[in-house]
């Protein structure tokens, strides 16, 4: 009896956005007479970052520091229409309705900044610090807060912006399954490492190793919540979870979470992760979306480890330690595959 | 630990930014650390009422009778809902984009399809109070015989799970009882592979488990509104919903969210917003409906399990040369969002890599359990468990290493995907080189030096084949699984017009274009030569390319007409068109 370690990696691409497109985003821009700008959306924060990541879109397209804006979601009588946070969508869809719309409240800010210092518009950009200046001529200048002022009190403009993103709809061919699904795609290859008890079947998951590709980590910390709360998803799901733990029979429901098997956190492997950068061309600032993906590679990962541990495959989830014992069994012992680095 | 690797893919981007690539802390993070946030239940409202429903003990049952009165009796109780309460009591999510036949009532009328589902509504002034009448309501039932397996639901002769699907299938294009891909000859392939290997994968039903339960509160306001304090997903796909259960203009709601305690996908289903919005419009007084622990395990509706069986033709040299898919997706005993998944998961196929021929038959089936739904991965999950676990197996049989097999077979830029289209801005090579080189996982020489922006799209790896197609699966026609190829679309076949591209409205910024800004290609012509498709065998409604806007007039409302609920400026793309 003994502890078979292994080691097994599987490789995924992820669709961003409602598959088949026909999913808008709307977003609604405006400044108050201090220059502070507030985002309207009906977007949904689940805890995975929706208010800050629209906000950082927001003010790196507007040119002002990101302490000026704040989003407000959802209310549907102010926020304008939003499909929902699901299907990978809330950065892609609401990320580039909101750079339109930053877009547009900056060209009125620019115009409002333009006719205060008697230049064209098109001459002027923005520090990113509060300020407007002439291109190549810093001491010509004006505050994003004196312009809002003027704007609103002296020339009568709203500094404000309306946008929206729509893949429209396509059709699906019933014969061959032509479509247009989507136009962006992330990436990810992760290595799971685990340790199997043969006189208990049960499993260990001793690391996680990944490389995700994900057009651009518009904040990498929220990149790194995500893959790491995914990383525990897919372990809990390949391992432990099911309501029906002989599917498909119906029997066993569990009622809380005393019922209902899930890793603890003695249980959760420690995870490093890789992100690469390769834009997507229709993704706001190239983003695309960790949100779903991350807890696929797990499954099969941790499966694939399992046979190279002990050479049982279990292609039926969860991988729970009975099935393992009766692989094992049935194999007449662990067979350890060939090592694979480490 | 996280970290960026920047020298990939450097030249295809601009780093000059000022807080997009900034790990800055989120403008809600002092509220949800100090537990400050307002979420949903975090609304307190004079002379609240609670709700709660009575569920079917049966997986699959004709309801006798009902018997109410003892319930209504019970200290506490205002009001018991039935089904004949409820305006528009059948509906389907994906009416509100337009496709899909009304299948699931909100409460149930004279059969109840699986265990959990709601009868009756309680409403009282308290939650105890509402626990305790919902045990006197009396229904008698006849139990009926119930399926639970994707497969056996498909049998001739096996129990109807939801009358308006009565095959127990998704009635796809309103043609097949499964949606189909194919893309060149997976069956001559097969026959010149060196190994064809056939395996069976299942997966299982999973919990959403969010730390908040599914719950709203309406409440009416003094204008003829209702304000309801949402947990959902889509704030304007419940609000929806809610009105075209309810029969109201979507105007007299005011839905409120936004900040929600985790859905994993689990509150896209509208499971409470319309019940509580009835209980305050029939009662006249706010209504709190939170599903407990329980009730969220056992009825908040899982994701679904799915069947797969994945059936590959690969040479002694590695390469794959035919894959076939045939999957199953539980669906429960309503279609909520199934539909849509098996048409993302065929998208999806054959994975990503670039195979020369793949097919695919991916079916909804409906058994008597708890409707499934949308879960993180939804479509791609299970298909990616499959997949994966076959090319360790692949792999293997062909004597590879894994991760050297997988960048073998990747797709790379220029290469045709199976659905048609051409792939672009793909990296699977360089997240394999990455992930081995991180786990010093050793590989070749050559495999590091793979790109995926080098070798696709050469020759066949950038042509649509030669493709037999097939009746199988044909609605009403029994025992259609095997049946002939009827006909071969020539190489270069597409039916289906390329999407146009989408243009940034509201683009009014005066300064030049930086490279740090989207924009979007303008729609280019077909990079691949067009041939016309011989005249299809049946009418196709659903293969018409979509209506264009101010091309098709929308139909004049009719006199008197009741709100009008759902898009109605799609036509259908994979279910049965609305009418």
């Amino acid at each position: 009896m003994a502890r078979h370690k292994g080691r097994g990696m599987a490789a995924i691409n992820y669709p961003i956005g409602m598959n088949l497109g026909g999913d808008p985003s709307q977003a609604l821009i405006h400044s108050n007479p201090d220059g502070k700008f507030t985002v309207a959306l009906s977007a949904i924060d689940l805890g995975q970052g929706m208010k800050q990541v629209t906000r950082q879109v927001a003010a790196e397209t507007l040119g002002v520091p990101v302490e000026d804006v704040y989003v407000d979601t959802a209310d549907s009588d102010t926020g304008p229409h939003d499909m929902g946070s699901f299907a990978s969508r809330g950065t892609h869809r609401m990320g580039n309705a909101v750079i339109a719309a930053a877009r547009e409240a900056r060209g009125v800010l620019l115009e409002a900044a333009a006719e205060e210092l008697e230049v064209n518009a098109a001459d002027l950009v923005t520090d990113g610090r509060g300020n407007i200046h002439v291109r190549g001529a810093p001491s010509r200048s004006i505050t994003v807060r004196a312009t809002a002022q003027a704007a609103q009190f002296r020339q009568g403009k709203t500094i404000a912006g309306r946008g929206i993103f729509l893949i429209p709809l396509s059709a699906v061919d019933p014969e061959t399954g032509e479509m247009n699904p989507n136009t962006a795609f992330a990436h990810a290859c992760l290595v799971a490492d685990v340790e199997v008890d043969d006189e208990t079947g049960e499993v260990t998951v001793l690391g996680m190793t990944s490389a995700y590709e994900l057009g651009r980590a518009l904040n990498p910390r929220m990149v790194e919540q995500q893959l790491v709360g995914g990383a525990w998803m897919g372990q809990s799901h390949v391992l432990f979870e099911t309501p029906e733990p002989y599917y498909p029979n119906p029997d066993h429901g569990p009622r809380d979470f005393n019922e209902y098997l899930m890793p603890g956190p003695g249980d959760i492997a420690p995870y490093s992760a890789s992100v690469l950068e390769r834009p997507a061309p229709d993704g706001p600032f190239g983003g695309k979306g960790p949100g779903e993906m991350c807890a696929n590679p797990v499954l099969p990962a941790v499966a694939n480890a399992v046979f190279n541990a002990v050479g049982v495959r279990v292609d039926e989830l969860p991988i729970t330690p009975e099935k393992v014992l009766r692989g094992i069994r049935a194999n007449g012992g662990a067979r350890p595959q060939a090592r694979r680095g480490g | 630990m996280l970290e960026i690797r920047k020298d990939y893919f450097a030249n295809e981007r601009d780093d000059n930014l000022n807080v997009i690539g900034k790990g800055i802390q989120r403008q809600d993070m002092p509220g949800h650390v100090t537990g400050r946030s307002r979420y949903f239940d975090d609304h307190a409202f004079e002379g609240l009422l609670h709700l709660k429903v009575v569920r079917s003990p049966h997986h699959h049952a004709r309801i006798r009778s009902v018997d109410v009165g003892e319930a209504e009796r019970a200290p506490g109780v205002k009001r018991i809902l039935r089904a004949a309460d409820v305006p528009v009591n059948k509906n389907t999510l994906l009416s509100l984009i337009n496709f899909g036949k009304d299948d699931e009532p909100t409460l149930a009328v004279d059969k109840v399809h699986y265990k959990g589902e709601p009868v009756v509504a309680v409403i009282a002034e308290s939650e105890a109070a509402a626990m305790a009448a919902r045990k006197l309501v009396r229904i008698d039932y006849e139990v009926l015989p119930a399926v639970f397996d994707v497969e056996e639901a498909l049998k001739p002769g096996a129990p109807i799970v939801n009358e308006t699907y009565p095959n127990n299938y998704f009635e796809y294009h309103e043609k097949f009882d499964h949606q189909k891909l194919r893309f060149g000859d997976t069956e001559k392939a097969f026959a010149a592979a060196d190994l064809v290997i056939e395996e069976r994968y299942q997966t299982s039903p999973i919990e959403h488990a969010p730390t908040e339960t599914n719950g709203s509160i309406a409440a009416p306001e003094q204008d003829n509104r209702f304000v309801v304090h949402s947990c959902a997903q889509g704030l304007f796909f419940s609000l929806g919903t809610s009105a075209k259960i309810l029969n109201i203009e979507s105007n007299r709601l005011h839905f409120i969210g936004g900040t929600v305690g985790g859905g994993f996908g689990g509150k896209v289903d509208s499971l409470t917003e319309p019940l509580a919005i009835l209980g305050a419009m029939l009662t006249g007084r706010p209504v709190r409906y939170v599903l407990d622990r329980e009730e969220e395990m056992l009825y908040g509706s899982p994701r679904g399990a799915e069947r797969v069986y994945v059936k590959d033709g690969v040479m002694r040299d590695g390469r794959i040369i035919a894959r076939h898919v045939r999957s199953y997706f539980d669906a429960g005993a309503y279609t909520r969002l199934s539909s849509y998944a098996a048409i993302k998961c065929t998208a999806h196929l054959p994975g990503p890599y670039w195979i020369p021929n793949v097919s695919s038959d991916i079916y909804v089936s409906y058994t008597n359990r708890c409707p499934s739904t949308a879960m993180r991965g939804f479509g791609i999950t299970a298909a990616d468990f499959a997949l994966e676990v076959q090319m360790d197996k692949l792999a293997h049989a062909v004597n590879m290493d894994p991760m050297e097999f997988r960048i073998l077979n990747a797709y790379r830029d220029g290469d045709m995907k199976a659905h048609r289209r051409v792939a672009k801005n793909t990296a699977l090579i360089e997240c394999v080189q990455v992930a081995a080189e991180k786990a010093r996982w050793p590989i070749s020489e050559s495999a590091r030096r793979q790109s995926s922006l080098e070798g696709g799209g050469q020759r066949e790896r950038g042509q649509i084949p030669a493709t037999p197609i097939d009746q199988r699966g044909q609605i009403g026609r029994p025992e259609t699984r095997s049946g002939p190829v009827t006909q071969t679309l020539p190489a270069g076949t597409m039916r289906i017009p390329l999407t146009k591209q989408p243009e940034l409205e509201g683009s009014r910024d005066a300064r030049p274009v930086a490279p740090n800004v989207p924009r979007y290609e303008p729609a280019r012509p077909m990079t691949q030569p067009v041939v016309q498709a011989p005249a299809p065998l049946a009418p196709m409604p659903s293969a018409a390319p979509p209506p264009q806007p101010g091309v098709e007039p929308p139909a004049p409302p009719a006199p008197g007409v009741q709100p009008q609920h759902g898009a109605m400026r799609f036509s259908s793309v994979f279910g049965t068109r609305r009418r």
